[in-house]
């Protein structure tokens, strides 16, 4: 029975506590590189040791015993056979299960799949293997945010050997996207907002199974986060004259790796894009002027109901129930900016006039509450002239009642 | 004319016999007001008491349209200020009448402690006026929820967790409080029972009560004044109650009025976003300015002092302050019937700076 509350308080000490490794005494002392890192590695945490990737006896204390190739010592491990090591573990279901059961266990498998996995198979020792992104004796979890590749550092990482014209050179495929990339309208919410959703290169290229998307996967890829862009474009009549002449859907108007904040620019104007295939007097580039006049219209009068609403809250007065109508105008702005990827003005003009309408009204009850702030004030004035109106009329009742009785006058002295 | 003479004096008579007006104007006819250079000092009841009298009558509007519950309430106020003619203007005086009257009221206690107007035998009258302080902070306590705003329901929550944190009564006292565990509808539907019943009836006893001691003792003039003329030989001057006071603090009113109009009129009382349980409190979250010393007060103790928890301390702290408060008349005067006076100007002057500066900083920081 006394040993009952020895035995849990065992039971509860981190494995890693108490497994003996010799290969981490060693070499910690020795002060080697990997040994130092090691303590900070997710692996180390979770109780395995040196020897369970570089083969040996852990519990040997003596040197040639512990590194012994009878005991499968494999020493440092080739490029090319990292994965294959790693999924030794990682896609065993059952050992997985026990320490990450909801990991899954097709990372080699996709791999294989992969750019980076296709040229390792083939003996390039350049391409990316398991430990190039995620490191290597100090792996760490992909939520840690020191973790390579965790949402807020995978850029950077792909960067490492994508933006390096020399490790790239001989692939010959170019080197800017990171520096594209960095200027993207993704890249800002991701690192100026910290928004974890917002797409880094995995997002569109995948990560283990990474690979370019298609031509014809592209919409389906931007399709991910973009889903009404998508089904509008597909039902366009883009989408039939971008497939007969290859060209990759969304990229084509919006780029790829710098996909800049789209605006009504890109319709008209001297940085619209439209115009590299559409004549401005063609029916097509007449059609894209028009939406963007549409949109640019609803803007301005959003804008300005927006300031007359804005003026009127600021004066006290309350205008809540606008301010709500307001935002429905402002949706209808964004529904509008969406339907653009229908390439009709007619979808577009569907909500801009209901934005329009929505705009009309709000300015209209935000002009309404300033006439009653100066009607208001008007009253106030007018209440103001009677109060103190009275209050000279009490003063002068007061100064009549108080004043001292006038002498009688002596008759015959006048 | 000789008809309506004796027509009006046949009401009066009629009145008079059942009435016992003249009683009434041979009181008034008699009842003087000290006149000394405080003597203005004297209108800040008169005002308190005209701003209440319009809080009774701004509730009783707001009353037509309010809905007290939590699915409604919001929705009540803000249709009083949208769609009610001169809805806005009632709500916004109702609001800003409330906040001016604890104003006037605290200018009106402190100006009864500097001009020592609680001595003998004033002392029962100044326990009422301070017991009529607590329904007043009450009023105000309760109708800040009634919006059922945001900040007013944090606010709550703040306040009723102080008083679940006494000693003893605290969860008991909390949870009469709320109706519940928590701030709810319960709670609304309490504190508008509380600022619509409970309050109104026990102020309108505490103030007849003090009314009438303020009658029965008549208008106190400051020891010094009273001194000054006792050494010249006669009585301090006095004016007529009626109508030189009177008119006076009729003119007071006025004032009072025109300040309460053009707050309510170019500051609008705001509504603010309508209370949502399950949200996070917001930053900056503050009750109203009243209680604002005692709150950054509380913000500012650490959360354990010794053996004690913070704001209990805290609160044990207010309750001997509030009871030496209290029992001023008392303690104002020795054994040997000799005036403390530089103890309680010393002692007004320390909690007055002690609110300005520590509402000042709940306020800004």
């Amino acid at each position: 029975m006394i040993l009952r509350p020895a035995l849990l308080f065992l039971s509860l000490v981190p494995v890693a506590a108490l497994a003996k490794d010799s290969c981490l005494e060693c070499h910690t002392a020795l002060e080697s590189a990997p040994a130092l890192k090691f303590p900070k590695d997710v692996h180390q945490r979770r109780g395995f040791s040196c020897a369970d990737c570089h083969g040996g006896d852990r519990n040997a204390d003596d040197q040639d015993a512990a590194m012994s190739k009878a005991k499968g010592f494999r020493g440092k491990i080739a490029r090319t056979a990292v994965p294959q090591l790693c999924a030794h573990c990682h896609s065993d279901a059952n050992l997985m299960h026990k320490y990450m059961p909801q990991q899954r266990v097709d990372q080699h498998e996709l791999f294989q799949t992969s750019v980076h996995g296709k040229r390792l198979a083939a003996g390039d020792g350049a391409a990316a293997n398991c430990v190039d992104c995620h490191s290597v004796h100090d792996i760490r979890e992909v939520k840690d945010p020191q973790s390579p590749v965790h949402p807020l550092r995978l850029p950077e990482t792909c960067a490492r050997c994508h933006a390096d014209a020399a490790h790239m050179a001989k692939y010959k495929i170019p080197t800017n996207q990171f520096e594209e990339y960095r200027k993207s309208v993704h890249w800002a919410a991701l690192a100026q907002r910290g928004d974890l959703s917002a797409p880094s290169c995995a997002s569109c290229h995948g990560n283990h199974g990474a690979t370019p998307p298609q031509v014809s996967s592209v919409t389906a890829v931007c399709g991910n986060c973009h889903a009404l862009v998508e089904d509008l474009y597909g039902k366009s009549p883009h989408q039939p004259a971008f497939a007969a002449l290859g060209k990759a859907g969304c990229v084509t108007c919006h780029g790829n790796h710098g996909v800049l904040m789209p605006s009504v620019a890109m319709l008209a104007g001297d940085k619209a894009v439209c115009v590299q295939c559409h004549d401005t007097g063609s029916a097509g580039g007449k059609a894209a002027v028009e939406m963007a006049g549409l949109i640019n219209g609803l803007g301005a009068a959003l804008k300005n109901s927006d300031q007359v609403l804005r003026r009127a809250a600021s004066s006290g007065m309350e205008v809540s129930e606008a301010m709500l109508r307001q935002q429905e105008a402002q949706a209808a702005l964004v529904k509008a900016r969406v339907a653009v990827h229908a390439f009709r003005v007619a979808a577009v003009s569907q909500p801009v006039q209901a934005g329009l309408a929505a705009a009309a009204e709000t300015r209209r009850a935000g002009e309404e509450a300033l006439k009653e702030r100066d009607y208001r004030r008007m009253g106030l004035a007018v209440a103001l002239l009677a109060i103190l109106a009275t209050m000279v009329g009490l003063w002068l009742a007061l100064r009549t009642i108080e004043r001292p009785p006038e002498a009688p006058v002596e008759a015959g002295r006048r | 004319m000789k008809g309506i003479e004796a027509k009006t004096g046949g009401l009066r008579g009629w009145l008079e016999e059942r009435l016992g007006l003249s009683a009434i104007s041979e009181f008034l006819a008699h009842k003087t007001v000290p006149v000394h250079s405080g003597t203005a000092w004297y209108y800040f009841g008169g005002i308190t008491l005209f701003l209440f009298v319009i809080q009774v009558l701004t509730g009783i509007l707001l009353l037509l349209y309010y809905r007290p519950t939590a699915t409604e309430a919001y929705e009540s106020v803000q249709f009083i200020m949208t769609r009610v003619q001169f809805g806005w203007l009632v709500r916004s005086i109702h609001s800003w009448s409330a906040n001016l009257m604890i104003f006037t009221a605290f200018v009106h206690m402190f100006s009864v402690v500097f001009l020592r107007s609680y001595r003998k035998p004033r002392e029962v009258t100044w326990l009422s006026g301070i017991a009529l302080l607590c329904p007043a902070l009450g009023f105000g306590f309760s109708g800040y929820l009634l919006p059922w705003n945001t900040i007013s329901y944090f606010a709550t929550k703040v306040g009723t967790d102080m008083a679940a944190s006494l000693p003893g009564i605290g969860p008991a006292l909390a949870r009469f409080l709320r109706g519940g565990e928590d701030v709810g509808g319960a709670t609304l539907t309490r504190f508008f029972g509380f600022h619509v019943a409970v309050l109104p009836g026990l102020t309108t006893l505490l103030l007849l009560v003090h009314l009438v001691l303020v009658q029965k003792q008549g208008i106190s003039s400051p020891p010094w004044v009273e001194r000054k003329f006792q050494g010249q030989g006669g009585k301090v001057p006095q004016m007529p109650f009626f109508p030189n006071f009177f008119l006076r603090e009729m003119m007071a009113w006025y004032a009072a009025l025109g300040v309460l109009g053009s707050l309510a009129a170019i500051f609008p009382w705001e509504l603010g976003e309508k209370a949502d349980p399950f949200a996070s409190a917001p930053a900056g979250i503050r009750p109203e300015w009243y209680f604002l010393a005692p709150f950054y007060t509380l913000k500012l103790i650490p959360s354990h002092v010794l053996f004690l928890e913070g704001e209990l301390l805290g609160l044990l702290g207010f309750g001997l302050l509030a009871a030496f408060w209290i029992l001023l008349p008392f303690w104002a005067t020795n054994r040997q019937g000799m005036e403390r006076t530089r103890l309680v100007t010393g002692a007004g002057v320390a909690l007055l700076a002690y609110l300005a500066t520590f509402s000042l900083l709940g306020y800004f920081k």
